[in-house]
């Protein structure tokens, strides 16, 4: 009987149902029973919307921008899906998903779907929810899809990692210099835009964006100390050039005689609130995806994309296994207990509760 | 249990309907659903019916809640109603209202459809229990 309300329900998504598709998200972030076979089946019905993943520090304006965006989309005739993750309580496991006032712009239009996720204390596991119900929305028919995420942690970097655009949103004055030097999400973005980009101190936090990127773009070129032979010019070239990407060594007798196609990220103002700057951030972010299909990495992406979502729902899996193992075995709470009373060892215990495993795998003929 | 292990966690929406301009209330509910490990969204001042219909069919809640102290209640509350039947939603959704509603308007509320009325001074864990106790199964 499941399987028959899973296939009724994933027609009814397909047909265009908004309700079917909020129930589909509800069992994929519950995990509830049945959900790995809806995903299955509405597998077959993605990859026709462009996905762009929007993060940055809390109270950057980011929802305001999804807003503006989604608006912007809206109006070209575009339907539009939005998932907003927010953090949930690390003690109770509750949260206040608070990024739905701010959809202002598009009030009463069910076209624009929006979604708060929380994410639920589940590890590693927020990124394969968000990917699942991204492709909900895909197969349901949305031509925009938009994640929206605070970056916190390595959590919001993994969700916002399946997009196909990453953008990073930074706000004026948000600190010295140092803090553009720092690895996280400023690594991570084709499109920074400097929103608010009317309150002082926006053209610094620009400028200090596009040193960052130029120095980002050739990392060997701020290795290479010293000058030798042709790679002088390249030192030139990466210092004086701007937005050619400094990787264009076709002098060099490379593997590569093509120079591939570089994307140098952007930097963009907004002002969200206004909605100054949203359309050059669509053009740049319609630029990106032509490089990205153009240079053949949408494909590559998707496939890189696929790798980690497999791995994730292995490593979930086992995961599992091993819950029911160490449960099995008397729970872990007499395992904490031994391992503080010195009777054994984090390392020794896992050596047992594994070894079964191990011996399974290992002992495969083929 | 099997491979997909459910995590239940119930939903809700807090709205505020209309033209009332106080959300402490509505604050305060929010906060307390949050510690009490649900997840609440919560839509902000000034909201038409649509917006709450809207929101609460694609965030697939299982808690609608309702703060009202403008005395309007017998004019949105009815909209909100028949705009979630409209969407196949009022069957699973636990509609409960909060905020000033005299007691004559009571039975016509409830006969909307809305699940419970808590007025001032109802203690937060009776709202919270009834909550746990009426939420509806996500099927």
């Amino acid at each position: 009987m499941g399987q028959a309300v899973e296939s009724d329900l994933v027609e009814r998504l397909l047909d265009g149902e908004h309700r079917a598709l909020a129930r589909v998200i509800t069992k994929i972030e519950s995990q509830s029973p049945g959900y790995r076979d809806i995903v299955s089946e509405i597998h077959a019905h993605t990859g026709h919307a462009s996905v762009v993943g929007i993060t940055g520090s809390p109270g950057a304006g980011k929802s305001t921008l999804v807003d503006k965006l989604a608006k912007y989309y809206r109006d070209q005739g575009e339907t539009v899906g939005v998932i907003a993750v927010d953090p949930s309580s690390p003690y109770t496991g509750g949260a206040v998903l608070g990024d739905r006032i701010r959809m202002a712009s598009n009030v009463g239009d069910m076209d624009v779907f929006f979604r708060s996720m929380s994410a639920r204390g589940q590890l590693g596991g927020l990124s394969t929810a968000t990917a699942d119900a991204v492709k909900a929305l895909d197969a349901f028919g949305k031509d925009r899809i938009i994640i929206e995420t605070v970056g916190a942690g390595q959590n919001e970097v993994d969700v916002v990692k399946t997009a196909d655009t990453v953008v990073v949103l930074v706000q004026p004055g948000s600190g010295d210099d140092v803090q553009m030097l720092k690895a996280g999400i400023l690594e991570i973005g084709d499109v920074f835009v400097v929103n608010k980009a009317d309150m002082e101190g926006a053209s610094r936090t620009v400028a200090e964006l596009q040193e960052m990127i130029h120095l980002r773009d050739d990392p060997r070129a701020n290795l290479d100390v010293g000058h030798h032979g042709a790679d002088a010019f390249d030192d030139a070239g990466a210092h004086g050039g701007h937005g050619h990407g400094g990787n264009d060594h076709s002098h060099e007798v490379d593997e590569e005689p093509e120079p591939e196609p570089v994307w140098t990220p952007q930097v963009v103002e907004t002002i969200a609130t206004t909605g100054e700057g949203i359309d050059t951030l669509v053009e740049t972010l319609a630029d990106h995806y032509t490089y990205l299909s153009e240079s053949g990495e949408l494909e590559e992406k998707a496939r890189q994309r696929a790798a980690e979502e497999i791995r994730q729902l292995l490593r979930s899996d086992v995961n599992r296994l091993l819950e029911r193992e160490l449960d099995h075995r008397g729970g872990i709470d007499d395992f904490a207990t031994a391992v503080v009373d010195k009777e054994t060892d984090p390392y020794a215990v896992t050596e047992t509760v594994i070894e079964p495993l191990r011996e399974c795998l290992e002992d495969r003929d083929d | 249990m099997s491979a997909d292990s459910e995590q239940r966690t119930i939903r809700c929406l807090i709205a505020k309907v209309g033209l009332d301009g106080h959300d402490r209330g509505a604050h305060v509910i929010s906060r307390a659903f949050r510690d009490a490990g649900f997840e609440v969204i919560y839509s902000g001042l000034h909201r038409a019916p649509d917006e709450i219909i809207q929101a609460t069919v694609q965030e697939d809640v299982d808690v609608l809640g309702i703060s009202i102290l403008s005395g309007a209640h017998n004019t949105l509350v009815p909209k909100v109603m028949a705009g979630l039947e409209e969407y196949g939603a009022l069957d699973d959704t636990l509609v409960i209202v909060g905020g000033i509603i005299p007691e004559e308007d009571r039975p016509e509320l409830l006969d909307e459809g809305v699940d419970a009325i808590f007025g001032p001074g109802t203690p937060m864990q009776e709202t919270i229990d009834f909550v746990k106790e009426n939420a509806p199964e996500r099927k």
